[in-house]
C-alpha cells in the first residue's frame, strides 16, 4: 500500500518449551489494511495475534509499531505506562468470547465508556452521549445503554465489544475469531458491520480466523500459517482463487461451495 | 489458669501496649513508608491479635505501634464511645499499656475509629487511627491483586470513574455512600475506610495526622497533616455529602450526622448524633432537642 508500515514482525519466535508456538514470522500491516491470519487450528494463529499485540513475550524477534508521532519504535523498548497507554487508545483487541473483551457486570454505556474515562474524560453527559452514539454505530439500541452485557444475546455482545474497542478510534485493532460461536445470520450481519467500520474509519486490522469466508469477505491481504509458519501470503483474492502451495489449495478446495 | 491458684506464680504481664518491640518498630517502618507517600498501601506483616479479624485488628497494631505512656486515649465504634468494639478496645489498651482513656475528641491525643470521624475539628498533634476491612478502593472492580498494584503504580483510575458511572446510570445520582473513593495528594486514589462520605471533606487539609490499618489484608496507609484530599466525581455530577432534614432529637445540632433509630413498630423513630462525644457536649451546654426529655 501507499504509506509507511504500522506495524511490523521481524523473525517472531514463541517456543512453549520444546513445542513451536511460531517460527520466524515477517509480517508488516499498513495503515487501513486488513491482514487476514488463517490456518487449522493449533497452526500458531492465536499464538502470533499474541505476540504481535505484546501479550506474549516473544522467544526470538520483534515487534514494531508506528506511534502518532510518525517514529517506529520497538515495542519491548516501550515502558509499560507507554504500552498501556497503546494499548487503551491506539489499539483495540476483539476477543472471541465476549466475555473475555467486557466487563460483564457493568453496563453496556459504563462498557463503552471504560475507555474514555481511561483518557480522563470526566463529564459524565458527555460520556454517555458518546456511548448512545456509539451503540447506534454497532445497531445497539440507545434504551439498552444501561442494561449489563449479560442481558444480551451473542452477537450483540460481540457488537459491544466492538463499540467498546473503538470509542477512543484507535488505528489497530486485533481480532481473535469475532465471529466464532455466532450463527449464521448473525455472523453475516457482524461482518458487514465490521466491514463498514474498517472502511468508515480507516482501520488497520489484524483478523485471525479459521473460516476463509470471512477472510475473504473482510480482509485485503492474507497470511496462511501451517504448523507455526507462514507458508503462503498474499492479496486475499490471489491466495484464495489460485493457491500456491498445496497445503493452502487444500484448505481452499475443502470449503463447501454454498 | 490462675495465677493466684498456682501460688506464688508471677502475674501475667505484657509487653507496653502488648506486641513486643521489634513489631512496633516493624509496624513504625511502614506507617514512616505510609507517611512518605500519602495514599500509597504499605504492606507490613500483621500479626494476630487476640481479637477476630474484622474487629479493628490493623487499627489495634497501629495505635499499639504509636502509643506512648502519657497518651490519652479515644476509641470511637460507629461514632459511639461505648459500643462493644469501642469498649473492648479501651480496655485492652488499659489493661496492656496502662494509659488515660476518655470520651472527649478535645482531651484525646490519639483517637482509634471504627467507621466515623469525629464531628469535633480535630488539632494537630493529634493522630486517627482507622480500622480499615478492604483497602483497596479497586477490589470490586478488579479482583486481581497484581492488577491493582499495576493501576495504582501507573495511575489508572478509569476504572474507578466506571463505578461512578454506574451509579449514575443506576440511580440517577452517585449513590455511593461509604468508603467513597478519594484522591490523596493529587496522586494514588485511597479508600477512606467505611466512614459516611459525609465525613469525606474532614479528610481534607486535616491538622492532625491519619494513619489507616488493616489487619487482614496486611495494608497501611497514610494521610499526613494538611494533604488534599479530593473526592472523585464527574464535572456534571459534583461530590455531595448526606443531608439532613432533622437536626439531633437530643442535642438540636444540625450539619452533624444522624444515626436513625426506630422506637417502636409503628413507624416511631428519631434521628439522634452518631457522635456521642459531641452530643453529650452540647447537651451538657444547654442544648435541647425536641425529644430530650427527663431520662435521655
Amino acid at each position: 500500500m501507499i504509506e509507511h508500515p504500522l506495524l511490523v514482525a521481524e523473525g517472531l519466535s514463541k517456543n512453549y518449551g520444546p513445542r513451536i508456538g511460531c517460527r520466524d514470522v515477517s509480517l508488516e500491516v499498513h495503515p487501513g489494511e486488513v491482514l487476514a491470519v488463517v490456518g487449522e487450528s493449533g497452526s500458531g494463529k492465536s499464538t502470533l495475534l499474541g505476540l504481535l499485540s505484546t501479550e506474549l513475550a516473544p522467544s526470538a524477534g520483534r515487534v514494531s509499531y508506528r506511534l502518532r508521532d510518525g517514529r517506529l519504535a520497538d515495542l519491548a523498548g516501550l515502558g509499560a505506562a507507554e504500552k498501556r497507554l497503546l494499548m487503551r487508545t491506539d489499539w483495540g483487541f476483539v476477543r472471541q468470547n465476549p466475555a473475555d473483551g467486557l466487563r460483564m457486570a457493568v453496563s453496556a454505556g459504563g462498557n463503552v465508556g471504560e475507555r474514555l474515562m481511561a483518557v480522563g474524560w470526566r463529564h459524565y453527559g458527555n460520556i454517555r452521549d458518546e456511548a448512545i452514539d456509539w451503540l447506534a454505530k454497532v445497531e445497539i439500541d440507545a434504551d439498552r445503554v444501561d442494561d449489563d452485557p449479560r442481558a444480551f444475546s451473542g452477537g450483540m455482545r460481540q457488537r459491544l465489544q466492538i463499540a467498546r474497542n473503538l470509542v477512543t478510534r484507535p488505528r489497530l485493532v486485533f481480532m481473535d475469531e469475532p465471529t466464532g460461536g455466532l450463527d449464521v445470520s448473525v455472523q453475516a450481519r457482524l461482518l458487514d458491520l465490521i466491514r463498514g467500520l474498517v472502511a468508515e474509519l480507516g482501520l488497520a486490522v489484524v483478523i485471525v480466523t479459521h473460516d476463509l469466508a470471512v477472510a475473504r469477505l473482510l480482509s485485503h491481504r492474507m497470511v496462511v500459517m501451517r504448523h507455526g509458519r507462514v507458508i503462503e501470503t498474499g492479496i486475499t483474492d490471489q491466495v484464495l482463487d489460485d493457491p500456491r502451495e498445496p497445503y493452502t489449495q487444500l484448505l481452499v478446495s475443502s470449503v463447501l461451495a454454498a | 489458669m490462675n495465677a493466684q491458684a498456682a501460688g506464688g506464680m508471677p502475674e501475667i504481664t505484657y509487653n507496653f501496649a502488648y506486641l513486643d518491640e521489634q513489631t512496633k518498630r516493624m509496624i513504625r517502618r511502614a506507617i514512616l513508608k505510609a507517611i512518605a507517600v500519602p495514599g500509597y498501601q504499605v504492606p507490613f506483616a500483621a500479626r494476630e491479635m487476640p481479637m477476630p479479624y474484622g474487629w479493628g485488628t490493623g487499627g489495634v497494631q497501629v495505635t499499639a505501634a504509636v502509643l506512648g505512656p502519657d497518651d490519652v486515649l479515644k476509641v470511637i465504634d460507629q461514632g459511639a464511645d461505648d459500643t462493644t468494639n469501642a469498649v473492648a478496645i479501651r480496655g485492652f489498651f488499659e489493661k496492656t499499656a496502662r494509659v488515660a482513656t476518655t470520651t472527649s475528641t478535645q482531651a484525646a491525643t490519639l483517637i482509634q475509629t471504627r467507621h466515623r470521624v469525629p464531628e469535633t475539628p480535630l488539632r494537630e498533634n493529634q493522630i486517627l487511627v482507622y480500622q480499615v476491612p478492604i483497602p483497596e478502593p479497586l477490589r470490586f472492580l478488579e479482583p486481581r491483586e497484581t492488577e491493582t498494584r499495576q493501576l495504582h503504580a501507573l495511575a489508572e483510575y478509569g476504572l474507578m470513574h466506571v463505578k461512578l458511572y454506574e451509579d449514575i446510570a443506576r440511580h440517577g445520582h452517585i449513590a455511593t455512600t461509604y468508603a467513597y473513593p478519594v484522591e490523596v495528594a493529587g496522586r494514588y486514589v485511597m479508600d477512606p475506610s467505611p466512614i459516611p462520605k459525609f465525613d469525606n471533606p474532614k479528610l481534607d487539609d486535616c491538622p492532625a495526622l491519619q494513619l489507616f490499618g488493616a489487619g487482614r489484608e496486611k495494608r497501611i496507609y497514610a494521610i499526613p497533616p494538611h494533604t488534599r484530599v479530593r473526592s472523585l466525581d464527574f464535572e456534571d455530577h459534583p461530590f455531595r455529602v448526606q443531608r439532613f432534614a432533622q437536626s439531633c432529637a437530643l442535642c438540636a445540632a444540625s450539619g452533624v450526622y444522624l444515626d436513625e433509630v426506630i422506637l417502636d413498630d409503628k413507624g416511631g423513630r428519631m434521628f439522634v448524633c452518631s457522635d456521642t462525644d459531641y452530643c453529650n457536649g452540647r447537651q451538657e451546654a444547654g442544648h435541647r432537642g425536641e425529644m430530650a426529655g427527663e431520662g435521655a
